[in-house]
């Protein structure tokens, strides 16, 4: 649980600042600092465990299924990153409160810097490769908005998207790589992958794997050639640049190596892919940091290129090489946070970062300038100097290389030359700001030393540097010893680090490039002469280019295929339903199944043909909407006529109610459109959608042709016929389906149809429509509003069709009926009022907001679920009983009941919010023809 | 009888799918509450056709209480919600359509007569920042 809370401190700590930033910036840093604190006391107590080579496990699980689990491990490596991430972290935030000016939100930066740290302690503990590739993908997002922390700044926009990019790109491939891995060894616990080295190395699969997880790796470490984003993410706050971009989030790749090291390495493959990808990143790096006049450039490319370096010594597959990969990740977070700081302090005084400006510091501020010196020798490898030990280690390793054809030289040689470009670059990096004449036209002059505060953490990591680099074994001796084991385990190397080796070739390297670096140094006038001259593609534009080109072709793609034409959509749409289907169906041969046709009698017959016959002549005399509409009513009627044959009561009253209902709102809405459909369509297109229509429908026949001959599973039918009176305490089975069994579809249903209500309500607010004076054939619409026999005929009814309704509800859970039928019955009923004696007539006797019935259909139907949990029953859980009630008998009472009411009111209220709001725009436009279109029409009134 | 009726909803579905690609509304509103009848039906035919009896189970000896005796009622269930939600989307799409009439001035699918195929949307030029 503890480890866990190792993670979730720092998201406390993202949580107080916005809140406790309005009390002032120190008390928003306090707010901040508290969780990683925290976490880092909680670290610090499994210190001395961990020095002993102890692992720390929790486990909860998260997704087994999916083997996502919420499984961590403290180990040595993990606890050296942790330790640096927090202790960084907290030198960071400390350090953000005098660098971040007054107007940008300190709240914000912290919030996010703590997102990341979560995110960041996540990878480094995560004993599950799903859960790290989580954390992995947590730290490219928080990165992103980092880096656009000052959104309003077109190249931090930029930067960030590049960064997201680059690194979220790599993260699928990580995690693409992860399942494979899963796949091999069968789980995705780090351990057990960790433990399968043999297993992992021998699987086909291997080299895939490996790579897509080096793509990831690499992209987060910025190497070649992914390396290209870490430059632009410089647009962030430096900050930021001095905890994510060098410190800690970089080191995620080379961290992942490390974890995977067991697993992956010792191939070939592991070998030259690693070692070249170092080597070239290296090099490339230390060359291209000395023409940077950007100091967080070349801090940037130094950054690369120290990356390239911890890459080429896990490439060697050489345990000595692999400490001293670890050791060089903690001396690079150290000199380089440190650098980073010194940078910001240098850009916070001057206002610019530009070294060709900014020359002869250390007039202004010497303190700055001595611990920034004292972070330069460390990055150039200087002796006494936490730098040198690793960079010392490395010499050394470079020599054990063996490649292939006697070129072993190559690569002492590459790195040499790095080195001599290390030390050029860092020489500059002090020479040009705090020496070399003068300043030139500063923003800000004369710069001062920043308040000592400001200063203190860049010094606390200044004085780390000296102390490792002068007492190596009583300082990072013995953290680096448990990283080391947890990565090779019992394999692990005699090693002791020592300033003095003797005399030797690694040393003989070290002094020429220090010799070689100052040298160069200057002599740069030519060589930057040289560099300025070739020309060079700006990363950014090529990159942004690309995206561009991304998208206007993602963008023609789409106008292919959508070019806003509804007709065109549709066909597609059908055209490519009927391609799927048609590979399903092939062969065709095995389309009919076995089971043998029952015969046909002549009613069903003839009833089918009038169905034919009636959908035909809809379609073909669609133009004239009225008829069509007419002939449309038939085909309804006798769709329920089909119901009624075979066997299904419910369904038929249902039918014969709604066709009612959609006649009554089709010739409403008729009044307001053209009576007359145009012939818009082409010979070519009619030719083009019969050809669809008819391969439509032949499709959906051939497939039922093909259900029904087949044999059918009645299980779930003959659970339902067999537990409805015992479990609903109904006969009628469709009915306590809807109401019992499958009560919450019912209840999902109704909500969709009052939502369906509240949005016609809506649509037609406001809705001014040109009024028709006549109809298609250009006759007017009569003058007598309602006739008076209809009227009152339907004045008599409505008081028998709503006793009908009653009736039909009540019987509804044992016969043929219930609450969506009575519904509909009672809406008729009313309409049918509405028709016949006008909206204000009904409207002054029945003063109901229809939407708020409906709504309050939905809130009985939901009370009455919710009413089982007062029992102790699931949501929706119905009981019932047997009364009996003099004169009516015995008969059953269920609290499905209730939510049968509910469907009912629903039910009646969305219908008659529908009906009742077109038919009032009717009313409304008729009534007063000063509308847009009144004109002669207004004498039809 | 199965393959009456698979004819019957087969044509339900042509003349629905002819009707929805017209290039109108009303007549594609239409064309939709043929489709769904055509759909019901088949939905509704999956429990098979059975003459004479209705899923109303008699109160007594539930052990006669089979498909032997009762036809499915799980896909009548099932139909019966979807016609009533049939309605509702007819009567949404109905005042979507007199609502495009109202704002757009005609009942065109595309809100403009005489679209045809060719593109009315051209290639967004991407503003600067956006790309």
């Amino acid at each position: 649980m503890e480890l866990l809370l190792i993670i979730l401190l720092p998201l406390l700590g993202a949580f107080l600042p916005p809140l406790c930033e309005r009390f002032g910036r120190n008390i928003g840093m306090v707010s901040a600092a508290i969780g990683p604190l925290l976490a880092l006391a909680l670290l610090v107590s499994y210190l001395p465990a961990l020095l002993e080579r102890q692992v720390f496990f929790f486990h909860l699980p998260w997704l087994p299924q999916l083997g996502l689990d919420l499984s961590l491990r403290l180990d040595g490596l993990g606890m050296m990153f942790a330790l640096l991430i927090l202790v960084i972290g907290l030198l960071v935030i400390f350090y953000a409160r005098y660098y971040l000016a007054e107007k940008d939100s300190l709240g914000r930066l912290y919030t996010l810097l703590q997102l990341f740290m979560m995110a960041m302690l996540g990878i480094v503990l995560a004993d599950n490769i799903l859960l790290l590739v989580v954390f992995w993908e947590l730290t490219s997002l928080s990165s992103f908005l980092l880096i656009g922390y000052w959104s309003h700044k077109s190249e931090a926009r930029k930067g960030a998207r590049m960064a997201l990019a680059i690194t979220g790109a790599g993260g699928l491939t990580l995690l693409a790589g992860a399942l494979i891995l899963g796949q091999i060894t069968g789980s995705y616990s780090l351990q057990v992958i960790t433990n399968s080295a043999d297993l992992i190395q021998a699987h086909p699969l291997y080299p895939v794997a490996l790579i897509l997880i080096l793509i990831g790796a690499f992209t987060k470490s910025a190497q070649f050639p992914f390396h290209f984003w870490l430059p632009h993410a410089m647009a962030a706050p430096t900050p930021v640049s001095a905890y994510l971009h060098s410190a800690t989030m970089v080191k995620a790749g080379v961290f992942l190596l490390a974890r995977l090291y067991p697993a992956l390495s010792g191939s070939e493959l592991w070998f030259y892919l690693v070692t070249f990808t170092g080597l070239a990143t290296l090099v490339f790096g230390a060359y291209t940091a000395l023409f940077k006049h950007d100091l967080k450039g070349l801090l940037a490319y130094s950054t690369i290129s120290h990356l390239g370096l911890i890459t080429l010594l896990l490439g060697f597959n050489s345990e000595l090489a692999t400490v001293a990969a670890l050791f060089h990740i903690v001396n690079h977070a150290t000199f380089k946070a440190s650098l980073f700081m010194a940078a910001g302090i240098i850009d916070h005084e001057t206002g610019t970062r530009d070294m060709r400006k900014i020359n002869g510091m250390w007039q202004y501020m010497p303190i700055t300038a001595t611990v920034a010196m004292v972070s330069a020798s460390a990055m150039a490898g200087v002796p006494l100097f936490n730098g040198f030990l690793s960079k010392e280690m490395f010499f050394t390793e470079t020599l054990q290389v063996e490649l292939m054809g006697g070129f072993d030289w190559i690569i002492p040689l590459m790195a040499t030359l790095a080195g001599i470009f290390a030390v050029a670059y860092s020489y500059r990096f002090i020479h040009d700001v705090f020496f070399n004449g003068q300043p030139v036209d500063l923003p800000k002059f004369p710069p001062h030393e920043p308040p000592g505060l400001m200063i203190l953490p860049m010094a606390i990591l200044g004085v780390l540097c000296l102390l490792v680099g002068i007492l190596p074994n009583l300082t990072v001796a013995p953290i680096l010893d448990a990283a080391s084991y947890a990565v090779l385990g019992e394999g692990i190397p005699d090693y002791h680090i020592a300033i003095w080796h003797g005399l030797n070739l690694p040393l003989a390297m070290s002094a020429t490039a220090l010799c070689g670096g100052l040298l160069l140094y200057y002599q740069r006038g030519g060589l930057f002469a040289f560099y300025e001259r070739k020309y060079r593609r700006d990363e950014k534009e090529v990159f942004e280019k690309r995206i561009q080109t991304l998208v206007r072709s993602a963008q023609r793609v789409t106008d292919a295929i959508e070019n806003g034409s509804l007709q065109r959509s549709a066909a597609l749409f059908i055209t490519t339903g009927l391609v799927l289907a048609a590979v399903e169906f092939w062969p065709l041969g095995q389309l009919l199944g076995k089971v043998a046709l029952t015969p046909i009698d002549w009613v069903s017959l003839l009833l089918a043909l009038v169905m034919i016959i009636a959908a035909l002549v809809t379609v073909i005399i669609h133009h004239n909407r009225l008829a069509a509409l007419l002939v449309l009513g038939v085909v309804g009627l006798i769709v329920s006529l089909v119901f009624v044959r075979f066997s299904a009561p419910d369904l038929a009253l249902t039918q014969i109610s709604v066709e009612v209902v959609t006649i009554i709102l089709l010739m409403l809405a008729l009044y307001f459109l053209p009576q007359i459909t145009p012939h818009d369509s082409d010979k070519r297109r009619v030719v083009r959608d019969l050809l669809l229509a008819g391969g439509a429908g032949l499709g959906v026949a051939l497939l039922t042709l093909a259900i029904l001959t087949r044999p059918y599973d009645t299980g779930l039918a003959d659970f339902f016929l067999a537990n409805s009176v015992s479990g609903g305490g109904g006969t009628n089975v469709v009915n306590v389906i809807l109401v019992d069994f499958r009560g919450f579809d019912t209840l999902g249903e109704i909500t969709v149809l009052a939502i369906a209500g509240l949005g016609v309500y809506l649509m037609l607010n406001g809705l001014h429509l040109p009024l028709p004076g006549a109809d298609g054939d250009g006759r007017r619409w009569a003058r007598d509003p309602y006739p008076p026999i209809l009227t009152v005929l339907s004045r008599i009814l409505l008081p028998l069709a709503l006793m009908v309704s009653v009736y039909i509800f009540l019987r509804g859970h044992n016969q043929p009926g219930g609450g969506f039928i009575a519904g509909l019955i009672t809406s008729i009923a009313l309409i049918l009022q509405y028709v016949c004696s006008g909206s204000a007539w009904v409207q002054q006797r029945l003063p109901f907001d229809y939407g708020r019935v409906a709504v309050l259909g939905v809130l009985i139907a939901t009370l009455a679920g919710v009413g089982s949990w007062a029992f102790g029953y699931p949501f929706l859980t119905t009981s019932f009983t047997y009364v009996t009630w003099p004169l009516v008998g015995k008969f059953e009472l269920a609290t499905a009941m209730i939510f049968d009411t509910g469907v009912f009111i629903t039910v009646v209220g969305s219908t008659l919010l529908m009906l009742a709001q077109l038919g009032n725009l009717a009313q409304t436009t008729y009534d007063t023809p000063s509308g847009t279109s009144s004109g002669t029409n207004g004498e039809a009134h | 009888m199965e393959a009456l009726i698979a004819l019957v909803i087969g044509v339900l579905v042509s003349c629905g799918v002819y009707l929805l690609l017209r290039a109108r509304t009303f007549p594609v509103i239409i064309g939709l509450t043929l489709l769904s009848y055509g759909v019901n039906l088949f939905i509704f035919v999956m429990g098979r056709l059975r003459t004479g009896v209705p899923p109303v189970v008699s109160k007594g000896d539930t052990s006669l209480s089979t498909t032997l005796n009762y036809t499915d009622p799980l896909p009548q269930a099932l139909v019966l919600t979807a016609i009533v939600i049939g309605f509702a989307m007819t009567a949404f799409l109905l005042v979507l359509a007199l609502r495009a009439r109202a704002e757009l001035g005609n009942d065109h699918v595309d809100g403009t007569a005489g679209l045809g195929e060719k593109p009315v949307i051209p290639a967004r030029p991407l503003a600067e920042d956006e790309v």
